[in-house]
């Protein structure tokens, strides 16, 4: 592990990374909304979720430094009193987590599939890549209100769970073509080289083959995709939520704080939806920076 | 006689972030005007990056830190890139390895040859294609009038590379840089393209540069070579001598390796280790850690190119100035 | 005569076809590429047969025919007497795969660049479950490694780190590991240097005269198996046209296209022999001459050189697919 550890920042990665700016503050931002999401209890100064905790009598008061506001409640509050800059918190801990999770069910179905269709080749290969040609020709939105609309028929009471389970099979749905694709190109070209050759001639099995020769030969531009697609993840978990099918009322992301917000917008309430909205974006933006630094780093022509 | 090309202390340095990389170190030869050069070498030698600095087309961040190059008397290695763009095609021709590459696909043979032939020659279109027909035809390409509104794909290997070498000799150069210009066909295209090489030069009064890595090209076209280590010359003089009497241990070593066609031997003369990479080359000589002969004097001091018999070699083998020689100091 | 390899009437048949949705819109023929075309030999147990010839001549293809990597069209590969099609298929296919095994051109596609060392060479130990203990899988790793002259240690580091002479040091290491007769070496020096190529060579034949073993070894490059063959197979447009023990080839060729292979090797001893123009190039194999299929470039084709093609026929001790050589003529 240490080795590893050495040979990392030893290695032209983090070279890179100390002379990209960008990069850096990049990297600052996403990791402290990660840490603010995923300790939200001990970051945040209230609890939004506690029914017990909040107050009506604060209700939808605007952000401290304006005149009404109050500095017990720093971004303001909504109509039912909650706190908005916790809310903030705890809600992108829910679209971390559903962004998150789509793309690793994702990577998980695309890279299977890819692999198998770049080495098995012929008819299976067909099928897959027509496949994804299908896959691509419906808007992902409109995948995802398909596969919730059919989750929540046929699970009509069902709990938060399974509902999270619903949404977060329907993102990946929409996802899962790129790493196929691009697993594929890649795993065509080491199939041919010589040392998959090698494996052949000992006679290792096709499956171990590409288990453990092709593929961790073939993830490098997967790891950038995937990092790109978090941040598109979190946006389309949140437009579900925003149009009122994504995550489950009673745990809020940061979709359904905009959407409630967006109620409220012309009574004069600006702040319920513009810090969700700001923090998606600061979110989305710093997740997809570090994902185009990392496909430049790992670029060997570009070096 | 005034020499085409004089090379003078040529240094080409690479900064990386992990120091500065010398590819080469102070190499100095001249080229004759008519005369075929060989620069011969191993992997790593800097054969390839010595014709890439002579052309300007050496791949940033490599740079020319020292020395000069002259071509005709003037300096072209400090030359802004639009003087040196005129010089390339006008004066200096190039070969490269992969006639695929070498050629625009998009583009017909004799739309290549005619752009080329009309940057360098005040010809105006009629005059150009005829001149691009003839070349077509001194290269050896059957039915050149048909074959010149053709595209690149249509040729084979050994005909591409007939095309290059008239594109090379389009604007009339007096010298031509060839890195690698047989390496990737079959052996009887080599044959041919060697030959061809040879009887358009001395046809045009072109001297060459080839670079390669065959001895055996070398041996059938070359009037001089360069042999090349660690981006250091190591042996430089007539062919004949370089091959049958080589100076320098490494040149030795290198012939004793190479299976012959004459000869059955049971185990292939060995240099034991591999060339140093740049940024592990050893004080003194670069080659004295594989050299059997190595004695005290080769780990401390770089030998210049002296002179031993019909060649000069960087071996202090060859020091006549000093008493004690071989088996001196240990 | 202990006849390890037996190969007969091998043929294998690519289709290049276009996708089925082009052929039927634009009206274009199914096309085959016969890589090899009917090539029989055989191989004596401790002995090396190289397989020469130029691209396109289908000896890369016939090597990986021979260690099962692609099944033939028709014909039988014989190994140990038995049939190995019909090994593979069984349970006995483990057991035939440790008794032959492969070494492959290129060095740096050769080895796993994600694995270390000590997995790529103990690969075909833990594939057949030879050793199961770790310490004795070390053990035996490291005896490989220092029987192709690297060190134990060098077990742990990355192929990356190493030469591409040591990268192909690796792959034979590999490859012994389970201790075969029998290995395919397709062009396992092409992509070296020469003083390089001069060690991998002496380590291969040290190799098969400590362990006794059989080679089959392809190269273009004749001197090369000048230096490592007992007997020599040319090929020309995936057929054996000369088959010979080496002293004989080299000495007396007969084929014509042998004779110009041999004419085209650049002559490094510039004993000024005389040498025959070279004619044309290799066909398309997509559409090979009829009959003999070398008869547009060679100076003694006749009439029934263009219909006929030539079997190999046995001539004093050698084999020639030659109507000419048959008739007498040459």
């Amino acid at each position: 592990m240490k080795s590893a550890l050495r040979r990392f920042f030893d290695g032209d990665l983090w070279y890179s990374f100390r002379r990209s700016p960008t990069a850096m503050v990049a990297a600052v931002v996403a990791f402290t909304c990660i840490f603010c999401a995923l300790f939200a209890e001990l970051v945040a100064p209230h609890n939004p979720m506690d029914l017990a905790t909040l107050e009506l009598a604060d209700s939808r008061l605007p952000p401290a430094w304006l005149p009404e506001g109050s500095s017990k409640y720093l971004l303001g509050t909504d109509d039912q009193g909650r706190d908005i800059l916790s809310a903030l918190m705890y809600g992108s801990r829910i679209s971390l987590l559903v962004g998150v999770a789509s793309v690793l069910v994702s990577l998980a179905v695309g890279v299977s599939l890819g692999l198998l269709a770049g080495f098995v080749g012929g008819k299976t290969d067909a099928f897959i890549m027509r496949l994804c040609d299908v896959m691509l020709s419906f808007p992902s939105i409109l995948v995802a209100l398909l596969i919730d609309g059919i989750g929540r028929a046929v699970f009509p009471n069902a709990h938060e769970g399974l509902a999270f389970a619903v949404l977060i099979v329907a993102i990946s749905l929409t996802g899962w073509v790129q790493y196929a694709r691009t697993v594929r190109g890649s795993t065509l070209v080491e199939r041919n080289k010589e040392y998959v050759q090698a494996a052949r001639v000992i006679g290792v099995p096709t499956l171990r083959i590409m288990r453990r020769h092709v593929l961790p030969n073939v993830t490098g531009p997967v790891m950038v995709l995937a990092t790109i697609q978090v941040a598109s993840a979190i946006l389309i978990e949140a437009t579900l939520s925003f149009l009122g099918v994504g995550v489950p009322p009673t745990s809020p992301s940061l979709g359904t704080l905009i959407r409630v917000g967006n109620d409220l917008l012309f009574s004069g309430e600006w702040w319920i939806t513009l810090y969700p909205g700001a923090m998606l974006v600061m979110i989305a933006l710093s997740v997809n920076l570090l994902g185009d630094w990392l496909r430049d780093a790992l670029n060997p022509k570009l070096r | 006689m005034t020499a085409l090309l004089e090379v003078k202390n040529l240094r080409v340095e690479f900064p990386t972030r992990r120091g500065t990389l010398v590819a080469l170190d102070d190499v100095s030869f001249d080229i004759a005007p008519g005369e075929i050069l060989g620069v011969v070498g191993e992997s790593g030698a800097g054969k390839s990056l010595t014709g890439a600095a002579i052309i300007g087309l050496l791949d940033p961040p490599g740079r020319v830190a020292s020395g000069e190059i002259r071509f005709q008397g003037r300096r072209i290695d400090n030359l802004p890139y639009e003087q040196m763009r005129r010089m390339r095609g006008k004066h200096i021709g190039a070969i490269f390895q992969d006639p695929l590459t070498s050629l625009n696909p998009l583009f017909t043979v004799g739309r290549q040859l005619v752009e080329t032939i009309r940057t360098h020659l005040p010809l105006d279109a009629a005059q150009a294609r005829q001149r691009a027909i003839e070349l077509l035809k001194e290269t050896g390409i059957p039915a050149a009038e048909a074959r010149i509104d053709q595209y690149p794909h249509q040729f084979s290997g050994g005909m591409r590379q007939r095309v290059v070498i008239a594109l090379a000799l389009a604007g009339n150069p007096q010298l031509i840089v060839a890195d690698e210009p047989t390496t990737a066909l079959d052996v009887s295209i080599q044959a041919q393209i060697i030959s061809l090489l040879k009887r358009l030069c001395k046809e045009h009064g072109a001297a060459v540069m080839l670079v390669t890595h065959d001895m055996g090209v070398i041996a059938e076209t070359c009037d001089r070579v360069a042999v090349m280590y660690a981006g250091r010359v190591a042996e430089i003089g007539p062919v004949n001598d370089v091959i049958h009497a080589p100076a320098h241990p490494y040149t030795a070593g290198l012939m004793g390796s190479i299976p012959a066609m004459d000869l059955d031997r049971e185990r292939l003369l060995q240099i034991d280790g591999a060339m140093p990479r740049l940024n592990a080359i050893p004080p003194g000589c670069a080659f004295n850690p594989r050299c059997p002969k190595a004695f005290g004097r080769c780990r401390e001091e770089r030998p210049d190119l002296l002179e031993a018999g019909a060649t000069r070699a960087a071996c202090w083998l060859h020091d006549r100035s000093v008493a004690a020689v071989a088996g001196g100091a240990r | 005569m202990n006849v390890l390899v037996e190969v007969r009437d091998l043929v294998k048949t690519f289709d290049v076809s276009a996708p089925w949705l082009n052929r039927v819109i634009e009206r274009k023929p199914r096309q085959q590429v016969h890589a090899v075309d009917g090539v029989s030999f055989s191989i004596e147990r401790g002995t090396t047969l190289a397989l020469v010839g130029e691209s396109g001549c289908g000896k890369s293809t016939v090597a990986r025919l021979l260690v099962g990597l692609q099944a033939p069209t028709a014909g039988e590969v014989h190994f140990g007497h038995k049939n190995i099609a019909l090994t593979l298929a069984s349970q006995e296919a483990a057991a035939l795969r440790r008794r032959m095994q492969m070494i492959f051109q290129d060095p740096f596609a050769s080895l796993n660049p994600r694995w270390k060392v000590q997995q790529i060479v103990a690969e075909p130990l833990t594939e057949h479950g030879l050793i199961t203990d770790r310490a004795q899988l070390k053990a035996k790793v490291g005896e490989l490694l220092q029987s192709v002259g690297l060190a134990s240690g060098d077990m742990e580091k990355f192929p990356h780190q190493f030469s591409g002479g040591q990268r192909q040091r690796i792959s034979i290491a590999r490859a012994l590991a389970t201790e075969p007769e029998f290995l395919v070496c397709d062009e396992p020096t092409s992509a070296l240097d020469v003083s390089v190529q001069a060690q991998v060579l002496n380590i291969m034949k040290d190799l098969q005269r400590s362990r006794g073993l059989t080679y089959l070894f392809i190269s273009h490059n004749l001197a090369v198996v000048r230096h490592v063959s007992d007997q020599v197979g040319v090929m020309y447009l995936g057929r054996v046209v000369e088959l010979a023990p080496k002293a004989e080839l080299f000495a007396r060729p007969r084929h014509p296209y042998t004779r110009m292979l041999l004419d085209a090797i650049p002559d490094i001893a510039m004993s000024g022999r005389a040498r025959t123009p070279v004619q044309g190039e290799v066909p398309n194999p997509l559409s090979p001459p009829s009959g003999c299929s070398f008869h547009p470039r060679c100076p003694h084709a006749n009439e029934r050189c263009k219909l006929e093609r030539p079997a190999l026929l046995s001539l004093n001790g050698i084999q020639v697919a030659c109507h000419a050589v048959a008739e007498g003529r040459i």
